[in-house]
């Protein structure tokens, strides 16, 4: 596998940032109830990772590393003020669902890390592949997430452009069926994340820690 | 029961290594050992503290000592619906309805958390261990009996799966898996576990239920009307009501007397521990006299006397059967103490104060679980020091 490729797929799986990185989890489990804000919020975030790490790539020679850090801010707040706008201005809805987590973008722990580990100390098309895989990363992890609250929680599918779809059948509920009222809560995220890094680490033999 | 230990002893051999039945020696020695001390629970070399006390006599004492409230709950259950329907059938109608509703629970939470379990067995390619045997008796008893078998088989997985086999199987587990099979159904499915229209078997359908019955258990009727609480059938009811636990409630959790009887075994047999039950009780009254001494018009619900309130609900038998699971409790002697004065108080508080929760013992228990290995290490903490200062002292002098 050429370096590359590997800066792009290393972040989906043995490098995931939510999963082994264990970074940015707290908007994993707010954006998480329905499949829709998920989608957009992963979008966001590739979109402002994948940027702010090749602006930052660029500036690496001239950032004095002493307030580099506030750089860094100024870079990613710009972008996601710029996502934000772009979020209000085509689709006010989602925005609206979202509410402060597109602002709080700014925070995620993924940007901040890529950044400092990654973009400081590389060229700007390996910072790009870097954003791009580490967004992706984050972007599964969050649909896969989405899809099960949202289909045991809901019984519908919320994709952007195409609405809500049901997914579980009428007749299902005239059985006696419910939507299972707790994947909606936040805690379930959290179990949820909490499963996938049960299954993930239980079938990758390079992740099972010697103790 | 010496006639029995003589003929296990005589049919024995048929059943071990070479015997004409030792295919069926596992199943011949899982129910020795229910019946007998096993005569191998530690090694017989080197320094182990030896007991005949293994885990499998431990859950069939504690699946004993609920019975007596399993059985009053089946009978509760009739005697509940067939009031609701307004006829008069007789203690053995009434018991069949209840053993009618009730055993197919059973059955399901035990074929569900059982199977969760072999599975994990073939997984992990090691022995079945016995921890579902409690677990399996405790979440049909926890439950209303209206609720649905298959809601009953995914909270019992996910009980199983989440609650114990994560942290690594039976004994390693943080929260009582039976409670937090309720928790599960309690979030996951609110329509089912709270109203006024669960607990009395079939009112939700409510085919042939006489006209002004109301299904309402003391708890959900003590948020508006206080301490005037009634049975369906608009009678007043008394402290000694709630003792026998003739009124609507989960299966297993309305008949105090019965649970006491329960406790009393488990005491006997040292297998639940005093400490816990008894500071839990303790607790309890103490947050019910203080809400009584501060009762005002704004909750009523404060106004109920605290005795009333450990027999109500699911009090007594969460502290008795509950609480006092040796796995997820305190360990230490006065973290046991504290651990159960936290959860009796905790229970009452979340009960009264939270209109949205009357069922405040699941709460508590499952937060002094999460609390309980915090207790055990600043107890231990505070002897080191205690032990520590004295060695200074002895230096000094």
């Amino acid at each position: 596998m050429s370096k590359n490729s590997k800066l792009l797929t290393g972040p989906i799986n043995l490098n995931n940032p939510i999963t082994v990185q264990v970074l940015g989890i707290c908007s994993a489990l707010a954006v998480t109830v329905k499949l829709e804000p998920a989608i957009v919020m992963s979008i966001s975030v590739i979109a402002v990772l994948a940027l702010a790490n090749v602006i930052i790539s660029l500036l690496r020679n001239t950032i004095p590393s002493r307030i580099r850090i506030i750089v860094q801010l100024v870079v990613i707040a710009a972008l996601v003020i710029l996502v934000d706008q772009i979020l209000k201005a085509y689709s006010p809805d989602v925005s609206k669902q979202l509410s402060v987590f597109v602002g709080l973008i700014i925070t995620n722990c993924i940007l901040m890390g890529r950044l400092e580990a990654f973009a400081l100390g590389n060229k700007p098309w390996e910072s790009f592949l870097d954003g791009i895989g580490n967004g992706s990363g984050y972007a599964i992890i969050l649909i896969i997430v989405a899809t099960v609250r949202e289909l045991l929680g809901s019984g519908t599918l919320t994709l952007p452009a195409v609405g809500e779809i049901k997914v579980i059948p009428e007749s299902f509920y005239q059985f006696g069926y419910e939507n299972n009222g707790l994947m909606i809560l936040p805690p379930m995220a959290l179990i949820v994340v909490g499963i996938i890094i049960w299954v993930q680490r239980s079938k990758t033999r390079e992740l099972i820690e010697e103790n | 029961m010496k006639g029995l230990l003589k003929y296990v002893e005589k049919i024995k051999p048929n059943f071990e290594k070479g015997g004409k039945y030792q295919r069926w020696g596992a199943i011949f020695e899982s129910f020795e050992t229910f019946l007998f001390v096993p005569g191998h629970t530690a090694p017989r070399k080197g320094a182990h503290i030896r007991d005949a006390m293994d885990s499998k006599r431990l859950m069939s004492i504690v699946v004993l000592a609920v019975v007596p409230a399993l059985l009053f709950g089946m009978w509760n259950v009739g005697y509940q619906y067939f009031l609701s329907i307004g006829t008069d059938v007789g203690f053995w109608q009434e018991f069949g309805h209840g053993l009618y509703r009730v055993l197919p629970i059973i059955i399901v939470s035990y074929v569900a958390g059982l199977g969760t379990e072999f599975v994990f067995v073939h997984i992990k390619q090691k022995e079945i261990e016995e921890g579902f045997l409690v677990s399996g008796i405790l979440i049909p008893l926890i439950i209303p009996v209206d609720t649905p078998l298959w809601m009953v088989a995914i909270a019992t997985i996910f009980a199983v799966i989440i609650g114990k086999e994560v942290f690594g199987g039976t004994g390693m587990n943080i929260v009582n898996p039976a409670l937090l099979a309720r928790a599960f159904l309690f979030f996951a499915y609110p329509s089912k576990m709270s109203g006024d229209k669960v607990w009395v078997s079939r009112l939700a359908e409510g085919n042939g239920v006489i006209d002004g019955y109301s299904g309402a258990t003391p708890l959900g009727q003590a948020v508006e009307n206080g301490a005037n609480i009634v049975d369906p059938m608009g009678h007043k009811l008394s402290t000694f009501d709630y003792f026998i636990g003739w009124i609507p409630g989960s299966i297993g959790e309305t008949s105090a007397l019965m649970i006491f009887i329960g406790a009393a075994l488990l005491l006997y047999t040292g297998v639940g521990s005093w400490k816990i039950m008894f500071s839990a009780f303790a607790g309890g009254a103490v947050m019910g006299l203080l809400l009584n001494t501060f009762a005002s018009d704004t909750n009523p619900a404060m106004a109920i006397p605290f005795y009333d309130h450990l027999l109500l609900g699911g009090f007594a038998f969460g502290m008795v059967f509950m609480a006092t699971d040796p796995v997820t409790a305190a360990q230490t002697e006065k973290g046991k103490w504290i651990y159960g004065f936290s959860a009796g108080f905790m229970a009452i508080l979340v009960r009264v104060l939270n209109p949205a929760y009357p069922e405040g013992v699941m709460m508590a228990i499952l937060l002094m679980n999460v609390l309980a290995p915090l207790i055990d290490h600043y107890v231990i903490r505070a002897n080191v020091k205690k032990r520590l200062k004295r060695i200074k002292v002895a230096k000094i002098n």
